[in-house]
């Protein structure tokens, strides 16, 4: 199939945006609500999605920034196809919290800073609380939360999952392969 | 939940159905021994024990039970009506297993009221709470009684804020109920943000209605008919529920348009935060609510005058929110029988940590840190999860705002006034125990960082004074320090507290004043002798390795990453130490554990 004109991608794209505006009456009232279900939509805040909403809703686009950078929960950079949070709340920290988040970033090349791996395949990132402390240390793996983990065994999660994602890759190989075969 | 209770429930279905038993999946009085009801429950508390299956009414709770022991409880307990020892909880100081709730000693020393419903209750069926008394307070409250009897009979119960401040519920009613306007709101501030802390979590996703009841009673108290829940983001199963619970409410008519016949509307709205640690603050979560930044102002005006759109406003916590129903449905006065004078009725603390048994722990303000850390969270235990019986070394209350408690403090009766005579504080309740291989100054940077990041940056002592405070620690921590480290952390410390607007400036410096106040010694150790006595500050390491033990085998060496270790086969080893990073990888090779202060 070929690839969709980039100018009608784009038209889709915002026409989600527009539904979602609507959802919410267009009222500035309304921005974080609107902002959660833009990231819900795209995983991130896309920066032209930003200045979009705020002209539909006739604020300054500096206020738009700065409510959807004040709150820890929006981002404004893609993540991975995976997500793992790791939880350094007190009660996780307490019970060596940091040693796992070491160990991710060590197995995935990622870092403070790098939070995604290259391939945009993993995102490592840390979250205060995530209320689950009888469970310490905790880390949620694509909203899946796993109890008194090891650094042993966050790794063991990660290789699950690549071993998935190597079966999936080579699983829809083959249809093409096949479906590229019934075409010819 | 998180520990996969719904594969375990999910079993339960295919093997109950398997076994031919009867199961009623809706509600019936009480289930009869040949009827079995299976239901998903809210969390009971234990978490670390999870996920749990208590077998009513035998009066079974089994602990950590995974898909595979489900075959095994419906034929031996369900259908063969005995009990499997092998899941019972066992106490971890006696070995002994302990049946149910009755001779748990987690449970049996609480005095779980707020919790109760909590994890008996199916949180997602309105009909079982109603079944069990919901939603009677909230018909009194309309049918029965004027907004100034409701006012009053929470100022006689005593009731304080349980979200941290304590202040009393009574008068924050009150003072919204007599201003003189046609719109009012209540918001119920599940925004939680205190790491070590989910009791609102566990109320709202294990008995949401009584968090939609206690707001309702609110606002008919002072005169409002919309209401709206501020739920934590990082909480998707509490919005979930909370915004089922709110769809079933409209459904029975118990929230919409004609309350209980009296003509009277009621509204409720679940809104999501979006991770600010501030919104927990009154005026800032006003100004999260209207889509602004979550940035506090001066009060007063109190919200009770002008909160949200300008309107007076009440925010109460979830906690204070389901005490209402009970005080509404029982009276003041039994409401203050437990508790202390000051500090009336049951407080709910997460206890976490350090401890066999965590989880969340209801007990009657006055109880003493004793009775929590030891009788109730079966002792302190080492980094291997096994009891040790000296190893307490403090308590953290009160999460970021809070301060550290020591053993001195073991017999000091938890409540408002003697937590802050000791320089702590309720707060939301979070309980972080600690053992004494616990670094207490890298505990003190912990909660700087936490508050310096969550710092709002409005003003410049909170923004600018936490940064420069975690920048002073991170001298101690890896050996900068000296006298005058010390005195300005003091010094700045106390700057922050007076110089900044709402309560999480305020409050910021407490750690690291009272881990100061309490742990001098460990600080002085740190910064005149170089050392952290626990290990855990890895840059006032200066790992050896004993000549005598030496062996010369080699294995250090192989594992140094930095080639810092040299030495001839079957001669000792010696570190180079500007080579060395301290990661302590000599010290995991050595069979012998030559390689010292690591």
């Amino acid at each position: 199939m070929a690839s969709m004109p980039v100018a009608v991608d784009r038209a889709e794209q915002f026409e989600k945006v527009v539904s979602i505006l609507n959802r919410h009456s267009r009222r500035p009232s309304g921005l974080i609500p609107i902002l959660q279900a833009i990231q819900h939509e795209y995983q991130y805040l896309p920066e032209e999605i930003l200045t979009y909403v705020a002209t539909s809703l006739d604020v300054p686009p500096a206020r738009v920034y700065g409510v959807a950078t004040f709150y820890a929960h929006f981002a404004l950079e893609p993540k991975g196809k995976h997500v793992i949070r790791i939880c350094d709340g007190t009660a996780c920290h307490v019970k060596q919290s940091i040693p796992v988040l070491n160990a991710l970033h060590e197995k995935l090349g990622t870092s403070e800073k790098n939070k995604t791996t290259a391939d945009m395949m993993f995102t490592v990132e840390t979250v205060a609380c995530l209320g689950a402390c009888g469970l310490a240390p905790v880390i949620v793996v694509d909203e899946q939360v796993h109890g008194q983990i090891t650094p042993e065994r966050a790794v063991a999660l990660i290789d699950e999952i690549k071993a998935q994602e190597t079966a999936l890759a080579t699983g829809s190989m083959t249809e093409q392969l096949s479906a590229g075969v019934a075409n010819g | 939940m998180a520990n996969g209770a719904m594969k375990v429930y999910e079993q339960f279905k295919s093997e109950i159905a398997r076994a031919g038993l009867h199961v009623i999946l809706e509600l019936r009085a009480e289930a009869t021994s040949d009827e079995i009801r299976l239901s998903k429950s809210g969390c009971q508390g234990f978490c670390q024990m999870g996920p749990l299956v208590s077998v009513v009414p035998d009066g079974i709770l089994y602990t950590k039970v995974h898909k595979e022991d489900v075959a095994e409880i419906v034929e031996q307990t369900l259908a063969g009506g005995k009990v499997v020892d092998r899941l019972l909880y066992k106490d971890p100081a006696t070995r002994k297993s302990c049946q149910g709730i009755e001779d748990n000693p987690f449970y049996a020393r609480q005095s779980r009221f707020v919790l109760h419903e909590c994890g008996f209750l199916d949180p997602e069926d309105i009909h079982e709470f109603m079944l069990h008394g919901g939603y009677q307070a909230a018909r009194k409250a309309f049918v029965e009684m004027s907004p100034e009897e409701i006012c009053k009979t929470i100022l006689d119960s005593g009731l304080r804020g349980r979200g941290g401040g304590g202040f009393p519920t009574g008068r924050k009613w009150e003072a919204a109920r007599i201003q003189n306007s046609p719109k009012k709101y209540v918001i119920c501030n599940g925004d939680e943000g205190d790491p070590g802390a989910f009791m609102n979590r566990s109320v709202m996703e294990g008995n949401p209605h009584s968090v939609i009841e206690g707001l309702m009673i609110a606002a008919r108290a002072i005169g409002a008919n919309e209401t709206l829940v501020y739920v934590r983001a990082e909480y998707p199963l509490a919005v979930e529920r909370m915004r089922r619970a709110v769809a079933d409410a409209e459904r029975e008519g118990i929230l919409g348009k004609n309350v209980f016949g009296t003509g009277l509307s009621m509204k409720c709205e679940v809104m999501e935060g979006a991770g600010a640690f501030v919104c927990g603050e009154e005026t800032a979560m006003i100004a999260s609510i209207e889509g602004q930044r979550g940035m506090p102002r001066p009060k007063p005006p109190f919200p009770a005058q002008s909160g949200l759109w300008g309107k007076p406003t009440i925010i109460n916590n979830v906690e204070t929110l389901a005490h209402v129903c009970r005080i509404l449905n029982e009276g003041p006065d039994v409401f203050k029988q437990i508790g202390t004078k000051e500090s009336p009725g049951t407080k709910t603390f997460a206890l976490t940590g350090h401890v066999a048994n965590t989880g969340l722990v209801e007990v009657p303000f006055g109880t003493t840190l004793r009775e929590i850390v030891y009788n109730i969270g079966g002792g302190v235990t080492d980094d291997a999860s096994k009891i040790w019986k000296t190893g307490f070394k403090a308590v953290q209350i009160g999460g970021p705002s809070g301060g550290c408690l020591t053993e001195d403090h073991l017999d000091l009766p938890l409540a408002y006034e003697s937590l802050r005579s000791v320089g702590a504080m309720v707060g939301s309740g979070g309980l972080v125990a600690m053992n004494q291989g616990t670094c207490m100054v890298s505990i003190a940077r912990f909660f700087m960082e936490f508050t310096q990041r969550e710092s709002c940056g409005k003003c410049v002592l909170c923004r600018e004074g936490t940064r420069q405070l975690l920048a002073l620690l991170d001298d101690v921590i890896e050996g900068r320090g000296d006298q005058n480290t010390l005195d300005l952390l003091d010094k700045l410390g106390r700057a922050v507290q007076v110089g900044s607007l709402c309560g999480l400036g305020k409050t910021a410096p407490n750690p690291v004043l009272s881990t100061m106040r309490y742990f001098r010694k460990e600080y002085e150790e740190h910064v005149f002798e170089k050392r952290c006595r626990t290990g855990q500050c890895k840059a006032l390491l200066s790992p050896e390795i004993n000549q005598t033990k030496c062996k010369g085998c080699g294995l250090c060496i192989k594992a140094c990453p930095t080639g810092a270790i040299t030495g001839e086969k079957k001669e000792p080893h010696h570190i180079n130490p500007e080579l060395c990073i301290k990661c302590g990888a000599c010290a995991t090779a050595c069979k012998i554990h030559a390689v010292e202060g690591i």
